[in-house]
């Protein structure tokens, strides 16, 4: 039997991925695949160590279909390892072949062992039901320390004790913090005049005197945009030498 | 009831976790082992033959005074206090594989349930049932995971040898008969199994 005739056979199943609701994270009716496989087994009444496969790889696939199970990697996880096992099962073997291991054996083992554990559960809920219908002396935290009552206060002690308490605040130590805006503005204003009366001009032309700081970035700051708009060249002959402010005359249309 | 088994029903109430018998024994300088076993033996007596609404109970290595069963109904009708929630299956399940393998790995237990388990071990060990044991000598040295005294607790519990053995399962890995071609093989694993 080739793939295509494998796929072609009537109830080949289909998993549409990404049909369906969206992802499933809490499954209340099944918890996992193999609790999935054990209900089907049950429902048809089929021993675990037989399994027919084929059937029950198409009933599985149905029900994750139905369950709307699809994206859930672990019942995909199943679905993938039930479709080669109907594959295994169906490619042909000679009769009393030796050494013909059952492709199944490995499922009817982990069924098996799941099988127990699922009835260990039912074993320790109940357990923990039993233990549950008993309760143990109730247990209180211990209560955080209260100041003990009856706290009783005059406004004088109330007003003593906040003096006390603002005493012995440290005075703060304060930094005023003065707004120094540059003003790039007049600055820009400052340069195109003297750049109306002549050709060039030296930077400390253009700052003036008893320049701030404020005042130095902020003449700094209007070279450079004016500059950047094409309104002056800045120059430098040598290096070091102070800086030259020059009028950007029109430029040749060569 | 001696003077001994009055302490110790005195230091039992005042509990809210139970006390093993070698934490009961430093209640008293004089009192040897066996002395509080027989008072505990004392005070178990005194409340079943004198038909108290509270009983001493053996769990997880120690013994707490609880209430009986017969009044948790009436008991929690009066909203005096809340039976612990019902644990899930994935939780149950899970606690089961690791109750019977510890110390055992997260893999392990994903393959035996056929889920991933990563979820249900973090709140498990949020809730002190399980604790890490240990670390595996295989690749990654994965943590081995084990149950606690809590877990004891929580099921009442006094050991996990109280935990019922794989021969006294009903669905224990008995021979299934072998019907049809291909089954032999399975049938064979099965017997040996069991």
């Amino acid at each position: 039997m080739t793939v295509t005739e494998f796929l072609a056979l009537p109830e080949a199943p289909t998993i549409a991925l990404g049909a369906g609701p969206g992802f499933v994270v809490e499954l209340e009716a099944f918890s996992g695949p193999l609790d999935l496989l054990l209900h089907l087994l049950r429902e048809e009444q089929l021993e675990i160590a037989d399994i027919p496969i084929a059937r029950i790889a198409d009933q599985f696939l149905r029900a994750v279909h139905e369950l709307g199970l699809n994206q859930a990697a672990d019942y995909l996880d199943m679905a993938s390892r039930l479709v080669r096992l109907k594959a295994q099962m169906l490619l042909p073997r000679k009769v009393d072949e030796d050494g013909w291991e059952d492709p199944r054996a490995e499922l009817v083992r982990r069924l098996l062992e799941y099988q127990q554990i699922r009835e260990v559960a039912v074993w320790l809920g109940r357990a923990a039901e039993r233990r549950a219908e008993q309760f143990a002396r109730g247990y209180l935290p211990p209560a955080p320390a209260l100041p003990p009552p009856p706290l009783t206060l005059s406004l004088i002690d109330l007003l003593s004790a906040i003096d006390r308490v603002i005493v012995g605040i440290p005075s703060p130590v304060l930094h005023k913090v003065v707004a120094r805006p540059l003003d790039v503005e007049s600055a820009t204003r400052r340069i195109e005049d003297l750049l109306a009366g002549q050709e060039q001009i030296r930077w400390f032309d253009a700052l003036g005197s008893g320049a701030t700081i404020a005042d130095v970035l902020s003449t700094l700051l209007a070279l450079l945009e004016l500059a950047r708009r094409g309104s002056l060249r800045l120059l430098q002959p040598t290096p070091f030498s102070p800086m030259l402010i020059a009028r950007e005359s029109p430029r040749p249309t060569a | 009831m001696n003077p001994l088994a009055q302490l110790l029903e005195a230091a039992l109430f005042s509990a809210c976790r139970p006390i093993t018998a070698e934490e009961l024994a430093t209640l008293d300088p004089d009192a040897s082992a066996a002395g509080v076993r027989v008072a505990l033996e004392q005070l178990r007596e005194h409340y079943d033959f004198n038909q108290h609404g509270v009983e001493l109970v053996e769990m997880a290595g120690g013994y707490q005074i609880l209430t009986r069963p017969v009044y948790a109904a009436a008991i929690e009708r009066a909203q005096f206090t809340v039976r612990t929630p019902k644990l899930t299956a994935a939780t149950l399940e899970t606690l089961a594989v690791i109750a019977y393998r510890q110390p055992v790995g997260r893999l392990e237990i994903e393959e035996i349930r056929g889920v991933s388990a990563g979820g249900v071990l973090r709140s498990l060990q949020e809730r002190s049932l399980i604790e890490v044991v240990g670390r595996s000598e295989a690749l990654g040295r994965p943590l081995l995971y084990g149950t606690t005294a809590l877990f004891l607790e929580l099921l009442g519990l006094r050991d996990l040898i109280d935990l019922p053995k794989a021969e006294e399962l009903t669905i224990a890995l008995r021979p299934h008969r072998a019907t049809s071609e291909g089954s032999d093989d399975a049938a064979v694993y099965v017997e040996a199994e069991s």
